[in-house]
């Protein structure tokens, strides 16, 4: 007996032209397509397996917030999980809203690398348990870095973008890793800007360079295609949770399916 | 038959109230959240829910200690849930590893709370593996329809401390985490009992707990 890995399905939720709260998928943190109404996929999510949710508030608008936030009651009120969210959290009070909306985790972003303090604070005020911290991460094959991989002969570190990737920030994504660690961030999320949408797996070399650094579980993130993917990152990265979006939304796999292959591979499973 | 039962779930101002809330809502119990110790005496059952530190949940639950007392000491139900379980025991080292001295526990289940040892992720969080290692009216048919226990089933944990009873019978449920550890606990009566995972955020085990639960209010 022992921790399973986990399956998690990522919904990214935006509000639609009538102001209801509606679930896009992008390749590339673009080209985002209507795909869903997010507490039916929630719902369909849990019946099929899914260990936890990870809710994404694509919105930019105070007034998409408040959507978002009556979704998480809504999606928490009928699916019995854990429920993380994220998405323009950049206050102890976005933290606290969203906690009381439901959520059992808030996912932040930008909010930390802009005010990493909120870490320290966030885990002081709601335990470490719930803050988690994601970051997007791109490969970068110049001089700047703190912790470089080989990648295809190559030397490449990883640096952390805002903006779903169109902006640098210059910070080294394992070296923030281990800042937020320190700071107290209960897990993390890796996502990767060059993995995105892609289907053609996880950044491995991020992820376990990632896993490497800190002691906080890993949630990877960015690139799953298939079955083989996901357990290529809990056997070759170590990470702790494998998230997908697309290939759950378009159920070229169901969660079952996906736990199922890992499970008879020998990946402790919750079936 | 009245199968209504009226739950009280204490709020002594720690912890996410809702999922634990729906959660009995669903399992087919009226709910009321309350902060007034006077509601316990006409409750069918009383939940003792909690996140976050042992001191700090014991200094917010002092007020509530000679009617929890009570609870415990009638036939009255009483649930605790994660730190909430933790909390029926009589003490935990975990006020003392902050160095904060002793902090005095409900002492309803004899016995202490110990910080896991070794080289294991803390906190313990994700899922893991229930084994009921004895009966009781909690775990009743929690078998996804495989058998007469809830051997296999999966449930959802977040905590750093864990249970050790002084009593290897107040042990219904284990679960291994670099070392054996109390899933579920009761005290002699059975009245009296906890999960250390949350049963609200353990999909259809957890559910059928909630079940068991409020059947036996």
């Amino acid at each position: 007996m022992t921790l399973t890995k986990r399956v998690i399905p990522c919904i990214d939720v935006d509000v639609d032209e009538d102001g209801e709260p509606a679930v896009y998928t992008g390749v590339n943190f673009e080209d985002l397509e209507y795909t869903g109404d997010p507490v039916e996929m929630a719902k369909r999510y849990n019946e099929a397996g899914a260990d936890e949710f990870v809710f994404l508030d694509i919105t930019a608008s105070a007034e998409g917030r408040e959507t978002m936030l009556d979704t998480v009651s809504a999606v928490a009120d009928e699916v019995f999980i854990p429920l993380t969210v994220g998405g323009g959290i950049r206050t102890t009070d976005d933290i606290k809203e969203t906690l009381r909306a439901g959520a059992d985790k808030v996912s932040i972003n930008s909010g930390a690398i802009e005010n990493p303090d909120l870490i320290d604070r966030g885990a002081e005020a709601f335990g470490s348990q719930c803050i988690v911290i994601s970051l997007d991460a791109r490969r970068r094959y110049d001089e700047q870095g703190e912790h470089y991989e080989r990648i295809d002969g190559e030397s490449c570190w990883f640096e952390c973008t805002v903006k779903g990737g169109r902006e640098g920030t210059g910070i080294d994504a394992v070296e923030w890793s281990e800042e937020a660690e320190s700071r107290g961030a209960g897990e993390l999320f890796v996502n990767s800007i060059d993995k995105d949408g892609t289907k053609d797996g996880y950044d491995i070399p991020l992820t376990s360079a990632v896993c490497d650094a800190v002691s906080t579980p890993v949630i990877a993130s960015s690139g799953c295609g298939s079955p083989a993917d996901m357990y290529e990152v809990f056997t070759e990265a170590d990470a702790d949770a494998g998230l997908a979006a697309s290939i759950f939304h378009y159920e070229e796999y169901t969660i079952r399916e996906v736990k199922q292959y890992l499970a008879e591979r020998g990946i402790p499973i919750r079936i | 038959m009245d199968t209504h039962a009226d739950v009280v779930v204490v709020d002594y101002g720690l912890g996410n109230l809702r999922s634990v809330t729906r959660g009995l809502e669903r399992a087919g119990a009226s709910v009321t959240i309350t902060d007034d110790p006077g509601r316990f005496d006409d409750a069918d059952g009383v939940v003792l829910p909690g996140v976050g530190a042992f001191r700090e949940g014991m200094e917010n639950a002092d007020p509530y200690r000679d009617a929890l007392a009570d609870v415990a000491a009638s036939d009255t139900p009483l649930f605790g849930i994660c730190l909430g379980m933790q909390m029926l025991l009589a003490e935990s080292e975990e006020a003392e590893y902050a160095g904060q001295g002793a902090v005095e526990g409900l002492g309803f289940v004899p016995g202490t709370n110990v910080r896991f040892r070794g080289d294991q992720k803390i906190p313990h969080m994700g899922w893991n593996e229930l084994d009921v290692v004895r009966d009781h009216p909690l775990v009743t048919g929690v078998d996804g329809g495989r058998g007469g226990s809830v051997d296999g089933e999966h449930a959802y944990f977040v905590h750093s401390y864990y249970a050790d009873p002084e009593d290897d019978h107040a042990i219904v449920a284990e679960t291994e985490y670099g070392v054996t550890f109390p899933a579920v606990v009761a005290n002699d009566d059975g009245t009296v009992f906890g999960t250390q995972f949350h049963p609200e955020k353990s999909g259809e085990t957890g559910l059928t707990i909630l079940k068991n639960f409020v059947d036996l209010c």
